[in-house]
């Protein structure tokens, strides 16, 4: 009961919140929250770090915005065009990145974005260096998107989706496996799974969901840039995680409001000092606080209920 | 004049010798990579930083103690290896312990951290170094110029490479060296200091990187973030070598630039991706890297 209120309550202030909040930056926190979660996927329940989700983010919003703007697609069909061919890239990617483990995958994922980045700057499409400007927002479902109201609670919409897909997901038997593999793989592996298929499928879903949060900022801004592909973006997603708690539900979502906020906070008061600011909590989140800000809560009040176990819904 | 499939044989030559300069960095800074590896089981994610940084030094010490070339060669190493030194004592230390991971995290962090600094202390456009005197001019061969500068960076990256794998293969510090990445609990009951040895390997790797930095900074601009790009290179070509072998990074290093060289004159639009094509072609046919070793 007590949980069901509270999801309400929740939902509640989600629904009310561009009453008091810039409805832009509202959205820009919602995309980065599915980008995180969808991230948090691979690193907090396969164990699986990709340094290179920025290739799926930014790539799909290429995508999305090269068939709206140009091929004057549907925005339903380009949202979803856009998400298969960010699940299909991570398809291809996966394939040669669950080669090798730990540190190499990362590398691997790293190396493999950058080709994607390079890709995107020379791509006769995409508009080189200016990215691809000036996007129209038409409409979705006989909804006016060109409103920011309206584009805030489809937006709102499509992230209670991709969270609940996520949170299904990790609570699944598939998840269990997904677990079991971040816990000790050779172990999975002696017990009969296909530890292989079970990460690229991983690898697929979250690569997929990296996608929808790229076309849906692109849907937002009206532009697809390089900034959204370059590994810098990488590893603000990396940032996000850890800040709210690798491998808790709630963790992304905490950790991208915060890191979004901050930045537009910041951008206009240090300029360039921003990369700095995000270097340091990076440096402090992984001397100090590995369990970033959930898993440090949940921790606390752990100690405080002594034996009784936290719901299984917060962490 | 002579062409190969079309293209001059001059500037086929040309563009190998830029090659073969990017190879050795290349394999100065995998080789840096690999020792640390080896020793601290941390991927450098800030060695691309401290390359900057070694570019820097040497900039800072001609603009403002006056101090040239040659000097900046042998200084700026020691001043970035200090700081590396720091850096280990300081906080990677604190990692050993955990998974592998975090040392890539933490160390990202500080590539973002060096940066941002020093963009915001000199801005993106970067500062020009001039060759030093000595080494202006080319060496005619006859059928084409070489700029001396090239054969310089390629020749000491290519001696100091191979010092570095000498010793550590051939030394009695090396086989401190080896041993203590094979088993460090048992080489530091046989009375090594594996923590100093730890130390002193991380400011070596890094002093290479800033090494590297020091040549490159007459050949590209010296600008806050002419290591950033080249560090996922540089993680490619240790993927494609595999980590296992020291001898392994400097020669795909070499290998890779050359490579890039031939990819810039027969298919300018590849040049930026073919190493990572590579890469993927290596991944599929051997997983382990070409002189890895499957653990």
């Amino acid at each position: 009961m007590m949980r069901r209120l509270m999801l309400g309550l929740v939902l509640l202030a989600f629904i009310a919140a561009p009453a008091v909040l810039y409805p832009v930056l509202l959205m820009k926190v919602l995309c980065f929250a599915i980008f995180a979660s969808a991230f948090n996927l691979l690193l907090g329940y396969t164990g699986l770090l990709s340094f290179g989700h920025a290739a799926f983010f930014g790539s799909a919003a290429y995508v999305a915005g090269y068939l709206i703007r140009d091929m004057t697609w549907p925005v339903w069909a380009a949202l979803l065009v856009s998400t298969l061919a960010a699940a299909l890239m991570g398809g291809i990617v996966g394939l040669l990145a669950i080669r090798r483990q730990g540190i190499y995958f990362a590398m691997i994922t790293l190396a493999m974005a950058q080709m994607v980045y390079f890709i995107c700057l020379q791509l006769p499409q995409t508009g080189g260096e200016d990215g691809l400007q000036g996007v129209p927002r038409e409409t979705l479902a006989g909804l006016d998107l060109s409103n920011d109201l309206t584009l805030y609670y489809v937006i709102l919409a499509f992230s209670l989706l991709a969270f609940a897909l996520i949170y299904r997901t990790i609570h699944s038997p598939f998840g269990q496996v997904l677990k079991a593999i971040r816990e000790n793989e050779p172990r999975a592996i002696s017990l009969g799974y296909d530890v292989a298929r079970y990460k690229l499928l991983a690898f697929v879903l979250s690569t997929g969901l990296a996608g929808l949060a790229g076309a849906l900022k692109m849907l937002v801004f009206k532009f697809a840039s390089l900034t959204d592909a370059h590994w810098h973006m990488s590893g603000e997603v990396v940032l996000m995680t850890i800040l709210g708690g690798i491998g808790t539900v709630l963790g992304p979502i905490v950790g991208s409001s915060i890191i979004v906020v901050l930045e537009d906070q910041l951008a206009d008061k240090v300029g360039s000092l921003v990369t700095v600011i995000m270097g340091g909590i990076f440096v402090v989140c992984v001397l100090l606080f590995r369990r970033g800000i959930v898993g440090e809560t949940a921790a606390f009040y752990q100690r405080m209920l002594g034996h009784r176990k936290l719901p299984k819904e917060l962490i | 004049m002579t062409e190969v499939f079309g293209v001059p044989l001059l500037a086929l030559l040309g563009q190998l010798v830029l090659g073969l300069v990017n190879g050795s960095f290349y394999a100065l800074l995998s080789l840096g990579l690999a020792i640390i590896f080896g020793m601290l089981n941390i991927i450098n994610f800030a060695h691309g930083a401290l390359y900057m940084m070694g570019a820097f030094a040497s900039w800072m010490l001609l603009t403002y103690f006056g101090i040239g070339y040659f000097g900046a060669l042998l200084l700026a190493p020691l001043l970035v290896g200090a700081f590396g030194i720091i850096i280990e004592r300081l906080l990677l230390q604190r990692l050993y312990r955990l998974d592998h991971l975090y040392g890539l995290l933490l160390t990202f962090g500080l590539a973002l951290i060096i940066e941002g600094l020093f963009r915001d202390q000199f801005g993106v456009s970067g500062e020009t170094y001039e060759v030093p005197e000595a080494l202006t001019g080319a060496i005619d061969l006859g059928f084409m110029a070489l700029p001396k500068y090239r054969v310089w960076v390629i020749g000491v990256s290519t001696l100091v490479c191979f010092a570095t794998w000498a010793i550590i293969e051939k030394t009695r510090l090396g086989s401190y060296l080896r041993a203590a990445t094979e088993n460090p609990q048992l080489t530091q009951a046989f009375g090594v200091n594996v923590p100093l040895m730890i130390m002193m390997t991380y400011g070596f790797g890094v002093a290479l990187a800033a090494l590297a930095g020091v040549m490159a900074a007459p050949i590209f601009q010296v600008s806050p973030l002419m290591g950033s790009n080249l560090i996922i290179v540089v993680f490619a070509v240790v993927v494609i070598g595999g980590m296992g072998s020291i001898l392994g990074a400097i020669v795909t290093g070499l290998m890779l630039g050359l490579v890039e060289g031939l990819a810039k004159v027969f298919y300018p639009e590849a040049s930026a991706t073919v190493v990572f094509v590579i890469m993927a072609i290596v991944l599929i046919i051997r997983p382990a890297g070409l002189f890895g070793r499957e653990k």
